[in-house]
């Protein structure tokens, strides 16, 4: 029975087929919307999930309290120092810590300068250890700094190789920054991260030359040894150092997160964004509906007497509702599945073009059957629903006054 | 044995304020097997008598028995039902859905009453026949003759073998030789499987088809006659 209803709404789709793809393009373009920005927003979350399965869910953050945005240690109000580190190493479950600074720097490459930031390596072999581990630093060319480096520089790949200058920069290339020279070793490997790819990379003796800084850090990290609670050991530190600090609660100038806060701060503000421009997009599918809403009220006119007829030869009210119901649902429906195609398309091109630019695995759309599945539902339902009164107004008419409609 | 009796029948239609009666007290029995004619100049209850035995509306007072069975304050499920199952329609107009191919038109019925798709391929088949509507059985309606429509109608209006075939000046929208093989295909029918045949027309000539008419005028049965 229900494929002979599609069958009659079939016929009648196929009799005004303009009229058809017209009304289908509301559905269309909004399931289109929905399905890229979802697929794209849920790759940006695994992105975000991959990056911090590296950096691991046992570590904590400690910066100066930040007076505005900008990386961590940037415009702070206060200071992260030697002292501290000292302090966090006496703290229970800690097991290790390094500090790094991260400074903006003017580099200037056969005689042309850019504005990037130069970011720290530990001296200190056990602190070095951890900052590799936590980043996955890895030379793409030329050698890691180690220890004992002096004046020696790695760079990252995007500042080598992506046309930051109008060169690229070459193994034994000279930097000059902030008019000190310093010869490039190495190479970074790719991050996927256009801030980390484009930083410069200086043994932190270095960088404290370089910019005159005696005992400040601009993010200290912790390593909690195995079965610590990040929670609660964060809240131990954070009481000791503002002791240390002779600071009261609530009044501290430094910073404590978790790992597992920032992915969860990182995440709240991907599915607000992801919310927001989902909902924009699902607007485009109301005006959809009422594009079907509006064909459907037509149809119904139109057919009046072809509903009398039907009414005659013995349909009752609830097959014609169903005859009306199935064809705005199928209008709905086909409409979603096409915009689930350009949808796809649409996050598959913006995949190519990330890859492009950021290389080939920070952003993977993702489409997961689920997706499909619940827009072509939703795209039925929205067809169906918009149907409803149109089709009742179909079903509930006279037949005696439906077959004298001219 | 009698099919279907009206008692007493009144319709009133309230335009504006104004009530206009179409039918005042009509009384009539029909029997099984009858070929009987309604007539009457427009404007006499014709129509209104038609859409009232054909289920297609109630009366405003008054009984319809239909094989005993009072349809005159049935819900419009039942109605629909009733007439799926027993009643079959012939419009002046043809009424076909544009939409569908002649094969599929005549399957309608036989849809809305769940019959299954095999026996309504047989059926159908049997009616195209039946009707000597041989080829361009998958045609759409615009692309048959009027007298082609009117065979594909008639074929349907017997989908579901009802008792009663309605035919409301079938021959209305036809020339006069094609109007003749209509009407006689009517009678054909009507001979070789006994079914009641209640055909309402303005038309003499048309009318004197059947054994029996009934002339309408003002809502009343003005006289009523047998042929032969």
């Amino acid at each position: 029975m229900i494929h002979d209803y599609f069958f009659l709404a079939f016929a009648h789709l196929r009799h005004h087929p303009t009229r058809a793809w017209l009304t289908m393009i509301g559905i269309f373009i909004g399931i289109a919307a929905v399905v890229a920005l979802i697929s794209l927003g849920q790759g940006l979350q695994d992105a975000i999930n991959s990056q911090f399965s590296t950096f691991g869910v046992d570590k904590i953050i400690v910066t100066g309290k930040s007076a505005g945005f900008g990386p961590p240690g940037q415009a702070s109000a206060g200071k992260v120092t030697k002292a501290d580190i000292q302090l966090l190493r006496k703290s229970p479950g800690i097991m290790r810590t390094a500090g790094r600074l991260l400074k903006p720097v003017s580099v200037d490459f056969a005689n042309e300068v850019r504005t990037t930031y130069a970011v720290s390596l530990p001296e200190d072999d056990k602190e070095f250890e951890l900052i590799k581990e936590v980043n996955t630093l890895r030379a793409a060319e030329g050698r890691m700094l180690k220890k004992g480096d002096k004046r020696k520089a790695m760079v990252g790949y995007d500042l080598a190789y992506k046309l930051v200058f109008s060169h690229n920069i070459k193994l034994g290339s000279k930097l000059l920054l902030n008019e000190h020279e310093y010869g490039v070793i190495g190479v970074m490997d790719r991050f996927g991260d256009p801030a980390r790819d484009k930083a410069i990379y200086l043994m932190e003796n270095d960088m404290r030359n370089l910019f005159d800084m005696k005992n400040e850090y601009s993010v200290v990290v912790a390593q909690l040894a195995s079965g610590e609670n990040p929670r609660a050991v964060a809240e131990v530190i954070k009481r000791a150092m503002g002791k240390d600090r002779h600071q009261k609660v609530g009044k501290e100038d430094f910073e404590i997160q978790t790992s597992e806060e920032i992915l969860r701060q990182l995440t709240t503000i991907l599915q607000i964004v992801s919310a927001v421009l989902t909902g924009i997009a699902a607007i485009s599918l109301l005006v959809g509906g009422v594009g079907i809403m509006n064909t459907m009220y037509t149809a119904v006119l139109e057919r009046t007497r072809e509903i009398g007829i039907m009414k005659a030869i013995g349909a009752r009210n609830e097959d014609i509702l169903a005859i009306f119901l199935v064809e705005s649902g199928m209008l709905g429906m086909t409409g979603g599945g096409l915009g689930i195609l350009l949808g796809t398309a649409l996050s598959k091109a913006t995949e190519f073009v990330a890859a492009q630019m950021w290389g080939p695995n920070l952003l993977q759309a993702s489409i997961p059957w689920y997706l499909v599945l619940g827009a072509l539902l939703f795209s039925f339902i929205t067809g169906t629903l918009s149907g409803v009164l149109p089709a009742r107004k179909a079903a509930h008419m006279k037949p005696s006054e439906a077959l004298q409609y001219e | 044995m009698t099919l279907l009796e009206l008692k007493n029948i009144w319709k009133t239609y309230t335009l504006g304020s104004a009530q206009v009666h179409a039918l005042r007290g009509v009384s009539l029995s029909v029997n099984k097997g009858e070929f009987l004619a309604i007539q009457g100049p427009s404007g006499s209850g014709k129509s209104t008598m038609m859409s009232l035995i054909g289920c297609l509306d109630l009366p405003t007072k008054g009984t319809i028995l239909l094989n005993d069975i009072d349809i005159a304050s049935m819900p419009e499920s039942q109605l629909a039902q009733i007439r799926g199952k027993k009643i079959g329609f012939v419009f002046q107009k043809f009424n076909l859905i544009t939409t569908l191919s002649a094969v599929e038109n005549i399957a309608l019925p036989m849809i809305f009453q769940r019959i299954s798709h095999n026996e309504q391929l047989k059926r159908t088949i049997a009616l195209l026949h039946q009707v000597g509507l041989g080829d361009r059985i998958h045609h759409k309606p615009t692309e048959l003759s009027g007298g082609q429509q009117q065979r594909v109608a008639i074929a349907r209006a017997l989908a579901t073998n009802p008792d009663i075939i309605l035919a409301d000046e079938p021959t209305g929208n036809l020339d006069s030789t094609t109007g003749r093989q209509i009407i006689e295909l009517l009678v054909t029918l009507h001979n070789n499987s006994s079914k009641t045949i209640i055909l309402v027309t303005h038309d003499d000539e048309l009318a004197h088809y059947a054994q029996r008419i009934v002339y309408l005028l003002d809502g009343k049965i003005h006289k009523e006659w047998r042929r032969r």
